[in-house]
């Protein structure tokens, strides 16, 4: 039976497809963290005072801040005065105004990652606002979604353009205090995303940003803000990938959405970060904060991820339901293997009356993955007759990964009512040797079940995301047999 | 097409099987009978190529070529086709998904076309009525919370759809009622032909009163004891095992 075991576990030793360093000089800051640094990140985003200001207030308050200790992960302690907190590709003049201005080694890239920036993604309906290390290359059909009053551009454009929305909604869902990661967010970031939907606007196209990590030490900073006012629509497309690197690279983003009545908001994630090597050297450190606040009666978030990557995850996209009949969703994939860690899940506030969420989790550790399921579903005292249903499934492949799952209730309001089904199971030898005798090899086998155990979530993403993830996951969990 | 001679076989350090012979001709129907715990379904999994059924001694040829040197699915490809004794669950595996999933990779596998969509539906639809199989198990979890009868007949229907060369039925007949019973064997007489090979590994006499075997033959620890014709099977449900085992050690 060991035999066997081990050919389970090569399975599971796939190769990091993306793994290569492309050669883009950049400008990078030396290592280090202290007020010089952010003044000079705000200098070189010729930053407003009152963006600065932010920045400096979000600085003194993480001083003050202890790491969280309480997530179900080990890893060396972060030296935050070892990362360099800026680093921006070169550019000629003013940055590209067109795509034959992108630096084509850049363009390689993507098109290693199988992201077509060009013409194709134009066809498929799909606008790109690319971010490589800390700013925005390349941002396409940013016209035709002006044409509709849709704005889609950088966090530091934004700062400029639309200061009066910023300042309104930065901050205003996940504050500067809020944890320890979104503080030093809120200091240091880098750059991002800011989408806002006009009322009644139905967004014409699925919104999509391609994150790449790729300087030795930089930390990634990004900040994503999605506005949807009254009766507007978006989804939205994140998907992250990164090249081979030996030292741990830290990743605290936060992602803000805001959907004011009758508004909805998709968000979706596939996330492929360098995870570390087969011993456990290397790979991202992925510390997210993203959350959502259903601030207007009748809002709809809803929050659907697929997490191979990274050496440590640690995420709870969440949703405060704040305005009555809002709905929270949350659907996840999350996959550890080799020494990969993952503590993740989601919160939902219940705040209005009659308000509706559904968790669905599919946990699935191979090899030494850790896989750990962490959600809080709260009942407030004035959310009468509010609903959650939480679905929180766990596999096994292997016989030393581990699957935990930590849920959290509490209710308020005794007119609510909270349902928790919870389930772990193994991929048998009995089931592999049943698909082999129908022809099946043993990958297919294993990634047709696989698939099979994440296909509600999968279904909730969109089309052309749903093929890549599955894609993703297939290479993620095959490997070279026997 | 199927010879396997003085077969020793290990699992976990017990021999199972000590020394087992036996000749299955193309288009002939053995009936392999025999007492709980004597090796049937060990002798099915080592003709499948499970793992941690170890081969010590002897060999298995199918059609002249050595078979304990093929993988699992290369043996399916083959034509090799094993309906479980106790058939497994795959949840959150379609159960039609997982039928095209394995006739293409068994199509594949003999460098056939894989076949599209249309021609597959059309096909399933006729195999599965062919077995009396409901269609709403089609859209269902592979065999996850199947009654066992509907077990069985999903065996059958991927039998069907698979065309083996040689199929081996591992106690299809166990557990299930004298309807289901008839539904099973007039699937598995449908696909009796010249040139397919059954061995039907049965507990007890009544399937054959469906299914009429060509050959009958008595496993008991490990080894093929007796061999005869239909006949021996009445004589095996008239006097019991016991009778056989006695004459064996006289
Ligand atoms: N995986 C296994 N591990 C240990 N013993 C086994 C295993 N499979 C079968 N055996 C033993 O091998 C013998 C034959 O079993 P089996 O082939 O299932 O018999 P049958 O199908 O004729 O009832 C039994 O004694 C059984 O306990
Ligand atoms: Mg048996």
């Amino acid at each position: 039976m060991s035999a066997k075991q081990d050919s389970v576990d090569d399975l599971v030793k796939a190769g990091y497809e993306h793994g290569f360093v492309s050669q883009v000089a950049s400008d990078t800051l030396p290592p280090g963290l202290n007020e010089d640094t952010i003044r000079f990140i705000s200098g070189k985003k010729k930053e407003p005072q009152w963006m600065l200001d932010y920045r400096l207030k979000a600085y003194r308050h993480w001083l003050e801040m202890n790491e969280p200790d309480w997530a179900h992960l080990r890893y060396d302690p972060i030296d935050f005065q070892e990362i360099s907190y800026f680093s921006a590709p070169k550019k000629a003049g003013d940055g590209p105004q067109s795509l034959d201005e992108v630096d084509p080694e850049l363009l390689a890239t993507y098109e290693k990652l199988g992201i077509p920036l060009e013409e194709q993604k134009a066809l498929a309906g799909v606008a790109v606002d690319a971010v490589f290390d800390s700013v925005s290359v390349a941002t396409t059909f940013r016209k035709q979604l002006a044409d509709v009053g849709v704005i889609f551009c950088s966090i530091s454009e934004a700062v400029h353009e639309y200061p009066e929305l910023i300042k309104e909604y930065l901050g205003s869902v996940v504050p500067h205090t809020d944890n320890y990661f979104a503080a030093l967010n809120a200091a240091v970031f880098s750059d991002g995303t800011f989408v806002y939907i006009p009322e009644g606007v139905r967004c014409p196209m699925e919104l999509s940003t391609y994150f790449r990590i790729n300087e030795a030490k930089t930390g990634q900073f990004e900040r994503t803000l999605i506005v949807a006012d009254k009766g507007s629509f978006v989804s939205y497309l994140e998907g992250c990938t990164a090249p081979m690197r030996d030292e741990n690279q830290l990743h605290a983003a936060v992602v803000e959405l805001v959907a004011l009545e009758d508004a909805k908001i998709k968000y979706s994630t596939v996330q492929n970060w360098y995870p570390g090597d087969e011993n456990g050297v290397g790979g991202i450190y992925n510390f997210v904060t993203k959350r959502g606040d259903c601030r207007g009666d009748r809002s709809h978030i809803s929050w659907t991820q697929v997490e191979t990557g990274s050496a440590i995850t640690w995420k709870y996209p969440s949703c405060i339901l704040r305005g009555d009949d809002s709905v929270g969703e949350f659907y996840s994939v999350a996959v550890t293997r080799g020494h990969q860690q993952a503590d993740t899940g989601t919160k939902m506030y219940h705040m209005g009356r009659n308000t509706r969420s559904t968790i669905v989790s599919k946990g699935i550790s191979a090899a030494h993955g850790q896989n750990a399921y962490r959600g809080l579903v709260r009942m407030g005292v004035k959310a009468e007759n509010a609903r959650n249903h939480t679905q929180c499934d766990s596999l096994l492949i292997g016989d030393q990964c581990g699957a935990h799952t930590f849920p959290y209730i509490e209710v308020r309001n005794p007119t609510a009512k909270v349902e928790h089904e919870a389930t772990t199971s193994k991929i048998s030898e009995d089931q592999l040797f049943y698909c082999r005798q129908r022809g099946l090899k043993e990958e297919d086998a294993v990634s047709m079940i696989v698939n099979g155990f994440c296909k509600e979530v999968f279904n909730e993403l969109p089309m052309e995301f749903a093929v890549e993830a599955r894609k993703l996951l297939n290479i993620t969990l095959e490997g070279a047999v026997g | 097409m199927l010879s396997i001679n003085n077969l020793h076989v290990e699992v976990e350090g017990k021999e199972i099987l000590k020394g087992l012979n036996l000749e299955v001709g193309t288009g002939e129907v053995h009936a392999i009978m025999g007492p709980n715990g004597s090796g049937k379904s060990t002798l099915s999994y080592v003709l499948a190529g499970r793992d941690g059924y170890e081969v010590t001694q002897g060999e298995i040829l199918f059609d002249g070529k050595n078979l304990l040197e093929m993988e699992p699915e290369e043996r399916a490809w083959a034509g090799i086709f094993l309906a479980l004794q106790y058939p497994v669950e795959l949840p959150g595996v379609n159960n039609m998904n997982f039928l095209r999933e394995s006739l293409n990779a068994v199509r594949k596998g003999r460098g056939e076309q894989e076949l599209d969509a249309v021609a597959f539906m059309k096909l399933v639809r006729e195999k599965a009525a062919s077995v009396k199989l409901d269609e709403k198990l089609l859209k269902r979890s592979v065999n996850a919370g199947f009654s066992g009868g509907e077990k069985k007949r999903n065996e059958i229907l991927q039998m069907a759809m698979l065309e083996p060369r040689l199929a081996i039925l591992d106690e299809t007949d166990s557990g299930l009622d004298i309807d289901a019973l008839r539904i099973v064997a007039e699937g598995v007489n449908l696909l009796r032909s010249a040139e397919r090979s059954i061995i039907m590994i049965t507990h007890y006499q009544r399937l054959l009163d469906y299914i009429e075997p060509d050959f009958v033959h008595v496993l008991a620890d490990g080894r093929i004891i007796r061999s005869g014709g239909k006949e021996l099977a009445l004589e095996l449900e008239d006097k019991g095992y016991a009778w056989v085992l006695e004459e064996n050690a006289a």
